[in-house]
């Protein structure tokens, strides 16, 4: 193959959340992503898709992966490939959200990639700006390519996605990750269970058709995908759980607590890790661990996503 | 656009006749006039008619139109002093004209707050020489309303406070707040209160529950409301203060009020035009123009808010004005200013409940005039011979499409933004003067 191209239509403008992606755009996204994965493990791995293209990241929150597997996406795809991060700090917040976005328009960019700290924030910055504006995280909002990329892992390796238990283990309450993979595997037809502390459980989270459970033992119970969360530091001292170590005798994963779930599930995280506090080494070294192969799949998501996108740009 | 008069002392007498008088105070509706001299009501009935006025008079035609008591919204933010950026005196009474509103009660949360005296009198002398309608200062519950010192209740009410709150702020201490009733009493002043836990809504910029969730927003559950509700309840029973629940979201706190007034408490309380008419999911795709203190809840609590202010257990509804420039309000959810603006929009509003069926038109104008009136002992609000004649002439049907550019606040930031509403104000007036004929 030469270039990148959606087999179905792709329709968004945007890629702001799995919330209004029907299952045959999630399929579609996931399908190109397979074809992403082939360039990517060729020596040559360059394609022409978004050749002149102009793809920002504009992140006002720090992340290491999430924005070197967008910019390696971009460049894989051709385009040329501007970071920049914001630091919220020295300026007040809101501001810059507004005045970056106008600032960035200015320069044209043909595609946008943005975090940012706030819920909704992304939302706001994409009718502010011509261009397409994919979420690469907003508050505790969403994160689609963080699910779409957990969706290819699971496909891949279990062969489907509906039927499968999926057990979600955290820091549910302030996670975009749950939400969106709650979205996306619901609407891929798996059973979503969410399982942590209720200090960390959302109200109203078992309406997003989530089965909520309060112990793991009930939670992994033949569950054939074992998602953990990071839960943050500052949290585990008193204002939601009492202390780290309390934290992983209920909620981290260890062999133990493996062993209540199917004898081939597969274990996940979205990085970065608390070792031994959320989940053992042991586990996410282990033979059931798909961690690794998340990046990998994230950067092959990011392509399929920035390919549909370019569907959509002007001339494109 | 139409700029609203200054009311002065009107000699000519005035009268509006074949309206459709609608006296909330009874309930009852006669069709018939209102002459009024010297600003006040001389006679109405259906014998005011154009072949008995006195030759001097002006007589306006209402052509069947309601004639009713001009609107006393008990709670508004006007601006002044320190925050002209949003509104004026001025831009705040001109929107009140136009929407109906004859008398504001203006709250204290300004800067400097109105927690001296002086800024009282400020207040009353910047009214007068820019006012559209009549405002009344609400002065500081406490100094600085920092919730911690009672403020000089006495000294503020001879300076013509009529009322006392901190605004949106929520007393946190007990204490302070049973000293403050405790000392509000000995003047018989009206104590106001925002009941909410700050400490339980915290970060929350929504109401709790499955759209927060999916939103990804922190939510502020109804019990934080209703905590403070029943403290207060107790604190009154304790200290017998007359008490106003300035502004109730919920059907926890509704069963609080039901069970204080069965009690004989001296308590009422009020709701927003927002929470009657708008629930969470207007909230949509994040639009800070209904983001609100207390939050929009979910429609199975503003149907109770109705129903409680078709029974009468709501004695009030404010319009919860609250204007935000563009800047505080083009921000992320979370970041974004509360509030929206109202007084110009709180009458078209309320009759959706009417034209609904829900809400009997009386009921509807009584919430917002002669209850009003009670509670803060004023003489406006009711359609009775002496009664001030702070009158407004409406169609409670003329349909439109609320254009935002053409309100009169400074500010635009209303959640009712092409919005098509119902009921049209078409002349205000104050102390017997037309403020505004539309």
């Amino acid at each position: 193959m030469s270039d990148l191209r959606p087999i179905q239509k792709f329709r968004h403008r945007h890629l702001l959340g799995i919330e209004g992606l029907s299952a045959a755009d999630i399929v579609t996204l996931l399908d190109m992503a397979e074809d992403a994965i082939e360039v990517s493990r060729q020596i040559e791995k360059k394609r022409a898709t978004l050749r002149g293209r102009t793809l920002i990241n504009l992140f006002f929150e720090a992340s290491t992966r999430t924005q070197s597997s967008f910019e390696l996406a971009g460049k894989r795809l051709g385009a040329d490939v501007m970071n920049m991060s914001v630091a919220m700090s020295s300026v007040k917040k809101g501001e810059t959200l507004i005045d970056t976005a106008v600032t960035l328009n200015a320069m044209r960019p043909d595609i946008i990639v943005v975090r940012h700290a706030q819920a909704g924030a992304v939302h706001l910055l994409a009718k502010k700006i011509d261009c397409a504006v994919v979420n690469a995280g907003d508050g505790a909002h969403e994160h689609p390519t963080q699910a779409l990329l957990d969706a290819l892992t699971i496909r891949r390796n279990k062969g489907r996605i509906e039927g499968l238990t999926v057990t979600i283990c955290g820091d549910i309450l302030h996670s975009r990750v749950a939400r969106s993979n709650i979205l996306l595997l619901s609407t891929l037809g798996a059973h979503v269970r969410a399982v942590g502390p209720s200090t960390l459980m959302p109200v109203g989270i078992e309406r997003m058709g989530v089965e909520v459970c309060r112990d793991m033992k009930s939670a992994l119970k033949d569950a054939d995908i074992v998602m953990m969360l990071r839960l943050q530091r500052e949290r585990m001292s008193g204002a939601f759980v009492p202390s780290s170590r309390e934290y992983f005798r209920s909620f981290g994963l260890d062999a133990e607590k493996l062993g209540y779930a199917d004898k081939d599930a597969l274990v996940m995280h979205p990085g970065p890790m608390n070792r031994g506090v959320e989940i053992d080494s042991s586990i996410a070294d282990g033979p059931q661990s798909l961690i690794r192969e998340q990046v990998e799949m994230g950067v092959a998501v990011r392509m399929a996503v920035l390919a549909a996108l370019a569907e959509h740009l002007p001339n494109g | 656009m139409q700029t609203p008069s200054t009311p002065a002392i009107a000699h000519q007498p005035l009268a509006l006749i074949n309206g459709r008088l609608v006296d909330p105070a009874t309930g009852k509706e006669t069709r018939g006039g209102v002459l009024v001299v010297d600003g006040v009501i001389r006679d109405l009935g259906a014998a005011v008619v154009s072949a008995m006025l006195p030759s001097h008079a002006r007589a306006i035609d209402c052509a069947g139109d309601v004639v009713a008591p001009g609107l006393i919204d008990m709670c508004a933010f006007v601006g002044e002093p320190g925050a002209e950026h949003r509104e004026t005196i001025a831009t705040a009474t001109a929107a009140a004209a136009a929407g109906g509103v004859t008398t504001i009660l203006a709250r204290p949360d300004t800067n400097p707050p109105i927690d001296e005296p002086a800024v009282v009198d400020f207040l009353l002398r910047r009214a007068r020489d820019t006012g559209h309608v009549r405002v009344l200062p609400v002065a500081a519950l406490t100094k600085r309303l920092e919730g911690s010192e009672i403020a000089e209740i006495g000294l503020l009410q001879e300076a013509g406070a009529v009322a006392f709150s901190d605004a949106a702020k929520s007393l946190r201490n007990a204490q302070v707040m049973r000293r403050v009733m405790a000392y509000a009493r000995d003047f018989d002043a009206l104590v106001i209160h925002h009941a909410e836990d700050p400490d339980l809504a915290a970060e929350g910029v929504m109401n709790e529950g499955e759209l927060a969730t999916r939103l990804g927003l922190t939510g502020i559950p109804r019990e934080a409301e209703a905590i403070v509700l029943d403290r207060d309840i107790r604190l009154v029973a304790l200290t017998g203060t007359r008490y106003h629940a300035g502004l109730i979201s919920t059907k926890m706190s509704l069963d609080a009020i039901r069970a204080a007034k069965k009690a004989g408490l001296p308590i009422t309380c009020a709701t927003s035009i927002n929470h009657l008419t708008l629930n969470e999911n207007d909230i949509g795709d994040y639009r800070t123009f209904l983001k609100l203190a207390p939050p929009l809840r979910a429609e199975d609590e503003r149907r109770a808010l109705v129903t409680a202010l078709a029974e009468g257990l709501i004695d009030v509804i404010v319009s919860d004005h609250n204007p935000q420039d563009v800047d505080t309000k083009r921000l992320p959810f979370a970041e974004a200013e509360y509030g929206a603006i109202g007084l110009e929009t709180m009458l078209s509003a309320g009759l959706r409940l009417v034209h609904s069926g829900e809400v009997k038109l009386p009921r509807l104008l009584a919430a917002m005039s002669s209850c009003p009136a009670e509670i803060l002992g004023l003489p406006q609000g009711r359609l009775a011979v002496g009664a001030p004649a702070d009158l407004i002439r409406f169609d409670p049907d003329e349909p439109y499409v609320l254009d935002p550019t053409r309100l009169h606040s400074r500010s635009k930031n209303t959640p009712f933004d092409e919005a098509k509403m119902q009921g049209r104000v078409k002349l205000t007036m104050v102390a017997g003067q037309v403020v505004w004929e539309g």
